[in-house]
């Protein structure tokens, strides 16, 4: 039997269980006078056996799949030959992994070195054992539990506050899963940063203008020294952002205005889905137009009013990864306008205010904290979009305010520096650690804003 | 000036209304309104008024007056219809989409109903007070200020300022908040928040207030000070105000109307509604036997 097959039978034998203290906690209520007199419903004297069948034995069985390989192995190596046992380190693991082969192969008996052979058995034997051991313990615990469980169902017995304490155990680890792999990511970055300050200087990082990642790749090369200033980066990011901004919150707040207010509910009901469509499109979708229909597009009407444009401008990527971003604002704008309680409506509707201005005066204002909450959410998108910059902006780090040149932002140089062929403890590829980390302090700190505005926003129109 | 001097209109219905005692027959014996529904000085008159939500007939075929310098109490059972016939003073229904009103409303003999009356208008001079006190999240100041800014009747800052500490004199708010022009109306109390819309309504000197149930939210201090403020305010406005307590009605107004599923009932000087109801639905409703 396989753990496959254990994992079935478990979950089986918990079913069971549940079928089984539901019928006897009937059973015990019917002799105390009826299923009022029982603490919880029958139905949570079923889960409580369910999960004393199956969770004691699960959690078992994942303890044993985690250590069982290190257990055999050394089991197997105490019965090694000393010949064998006494190679280095990395022979041995390369004969281990060579007796697993064998093992597993089912071809035992075609070896022909006897020393090999044996170890093979032995191999063999040891994950029989083992897997017998393991069967027929987790079974029994399954078992046991079952019978304790069932043994212990009186008439006031907590089932539901048991029941519920374990859903509860089990939100919480599934919130601390979440958690921890955040403070993970968060502590590598933060550790190779740290690395990467090392070599470079955080203030020449933090302040300087001027971006050439290059480094030597041999100690004999010369020429290429690598500097790593931040700033055209991100003034790239800022650049081209703002002008996804500039696109995307007046265009997103005028069609939200007319989706809720003007807009007949059956248009609304199929424009709405219909524009948030547009923030499901994938980003290189965006990219390839950026790249092949508007950035030529801008540049031959540059050049017909006698503008220099640079092939890969920052404004065709602006304008469309302002398109791209446009469903944050307008379906969240939307969301809170429509939220805005019927009351204030009829407040103003009630004093002989217009449509428009009702609008402009009372709706506007009192959603106003929901969409600038979806505006930096739009906006932390446009900062931490790549593809369509990748695709549409180019790689040249240029420090400009001019939307007609190439500019570079931090994630495509983070893409950059990680695809070469470098070391991975060089500057090179560090900087993109202390680049990860400066944007993600960046879009943690605008979503911290964001959702202290919503929060706000909530308090008021509770 | 009271009203219920003038015996206009007796409808025929109520010489049979005593031989009717089955719920059934009573039904269907609702249509004709009872009591005296116009009056000799109307500020407002509406005739045979309908009101459908879509398909779904609410309002059947009412006909009153409001008086000049009156208050008409409109009570009733939930759902009977007083809100949505309030709402037609003022054409707050047509911010609603499925709502269709037929029949004949005027405003000093001028259809509020016809093609060239601008609703935008007509809400300036029939104000409305709603049941849950709704001021804007603007400060105390600016929600006072806020209809007349809308409708230019400042034409500077001290006019303003006139404008809004008036009203809320007016409103009996002036002593609670004059330290407070500046923070936000919805940090007062219920009942202050309900005097401020109060306030706010009458910043653009309407001729008429509408009042849906204005105190049903409220303390019966808070209350009590709103009734009070209702008797002042009638020596300047024309006032309907729908509420459930019976009390309220005949404390506050000179005629009651009774409406049910839709229609009214009976409407007449507010003591006779009380001591002696001529239509039986009107009695059991004030008795309490339903409601
Ligand atoms: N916006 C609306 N849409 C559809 N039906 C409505 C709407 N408002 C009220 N109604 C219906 O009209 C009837 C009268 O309601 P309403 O005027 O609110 O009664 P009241 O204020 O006397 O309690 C009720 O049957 C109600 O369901
Ligand atoms: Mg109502």
């Amino acid at each position: 039997m396989d753990a496959t097959t254990l994992l079935v039978v478990i979950t089986t034998l918990s079913l069971l269980g549940y079928v089984l203290g539901r019928q006897r906690s009937i059973k015990v209520a019917a002799n105390h006078g009826g299923q009022r007199k029982l603490h919880s419903l029958p139905k949570y004297y079923g889960y409580m056996v369910s999960l004393w069948t199956g969770l004691p034995a699960l959690v078992l069985l994942v303890f044993w799949l985690i250590f069982e390989p290190g257990i055999i192995n050394s089991m197997l190596l105490a019965e090694l030959p000393a010949e064998m046992s006494a190679l280095s380190e990395n022979k041995l693991s390369l004969v281990m992994n060579d007796l697993q082969l064998l093992a597993e192969s089912g071809r035992i008996k075609a070896e022909t070195d006897p020393v090999k052979r044996s170890a093979a058995e032995t191999l063999v034997g040891l994950e029989n054992r083992s897997q017998l051991v393991r069967n027929i313990l987790i079974f029994s615990v399954a078992l046991a539990g079952t019978i304790w469980s069932l043994s212990r169902i009186r008439v006031h017995t907590r089932a539901r506050v048991f029941v519920e304490r374990i859903i509860r155990y089990l939100l919480i680890l599934c919130s601390l899963v979440a958690i921890l792999t955040t403070i993970g990511i968060v502590l590598s970055v933060l550790f190779e940063s740290l690395r990467f300050f090392k070599s470079v200087p955080l203030t020449d990082f933090m302040f300087g203008t001027k971006w050439s990642p290059q480094t030597a790749i041999r100690a004999d090369q010369i020429g290429s020294s690598g500097t790593f200033g931040a700033i055209p980066l991100f003034a790239g990011t800022l650049l081209i952002s703002a002008i996804a901004l500039i696109i995307a919150v007046p265009t997103g707040l005028m069609s939200a205005i007319y989706l809720s207010e003007y807009a007949s509910s059956s248009f609304r009901a199929f424009a709405k889905p219909l524009l948030e469509i547009l923030a499901g499109i994938p980003t290189v979708v965006y990219g390839f137009f950026a790249a092949l229909t508007v950035a030529p597009f801008i540049r031959n009407l540059g050049e017909t009013i006698g503008l220099d444009v640079a092939s890969e401008s920052a404004l065709a990527t602006g304008i469309v990864m302002g398109i791209m971003i446009i469903p944050f604002v307008s379906s969240l704008s939307d969301d809170v306008i429509s939220a805005v309680p019927k009351a204030m409506r009829d407040a103003a509707y009630g004093m002989g205010a217009t449509q428009s201005e009702t609008i402009r005066q009372v709706l506007i204002p009192a959603a106003l904290p929901g969409i600038v909450g979806g505006i930096l959410l739009a906006a932390s998108r446009a900062i931490g979009e790549t593809m369509i910059v990748v695709m549409a902006a180019g790689l040249a780090a240029n420090l400009t305010a001019n939307p007609l040149q190439a500019v570079t932002t931090v994630t495509v140089q983070i893409v950059t520096l990680l695809t070469g062929d470098q070391e991975f403890d060089s500057p090179k590829t560090l900087a993109a650690f202390a680049l990860g980390l400066m944007l993600f302090i960046t879009t943690l700190v605008l979503n911290v804003i964001a959702l202290h505005i919503v929060r706000k926003y909530r308090e008021q129109y509770e | 000036m009271k009203s219920e001097s003038e015996h206009q209109q007796q409808t025929q219905a109520d010489t049979s209304h005593q031989s009717e005692n089955k719920a059934a027959d009573i039904q269907q014996e609702v249509g004709a309104t009872i009591g005296q529904p116009f009056v000799k000085q109307p500020k407002m008159q509406a005739r045979h008024v309908d009101v459908f939500y879509g398909e779904k007939q609410a309002i059947y075929d009412v006909s009153l007056d409001l008086g000049k310098n009156e208050v008409v109490a409109l009570i009733g059972p939930s759902g009977c219809g007083k809100s949505t016939f309030l709402r037609c003073m003022n054409r707050m229904n047509d911010t609603i989409p499925i709502c269709r009103v037929s029949g004949m409303i005027t405003l000093d003999d001028e259809d509020i109903y016809a093609e060239d009356m601008d609703p935008v208008l007509l809400r300036a001079r029939v104000g409305m007070v709603f049941q849950k006190p709704n001021p804007f999240p603007k400060s105390i100041y600016d929600n006072v200020a806020y209809g007349a800014r809308l409708h230019g009747l400042a034409f500077n800052k001290a006019e303003l300022d006139e404008i809004v500490i008036t009203s809320l004199q007016k409103a009996g708010l002036f002593d609670e908040v004059r330290d407070r022009l500046h923070e936000p109306g919805t940090g007062l109390s219920g009942g202050q928040q309900q005097r401020l819309c109060i306030a706010r309504t009458i910043a653009v000197s309407p001729e008429v207030i509408l009042m849906d149930e204005p105190a049903s939210a409220l303390d019966p201090i808070a209350t009590a000070i709103i009734e009070e403020l209702i008797d002042e305010l009638r020596q300047n406005y024309t006032i309907a105000i729908v509420t459930h307590s019976m009390q309220q009605a005949a404390r506050v107004s000179q005629r009651t109307a009774y409406f049910h599923l839709g229609k009214l009932v009976e409407i007449g000087a507010t003591n006779q509604i009380f001591t002696n109801p001529l239509h039986e639905l009107t009695e059991n409703y004030i008795t309490g036997r339903f409601g």
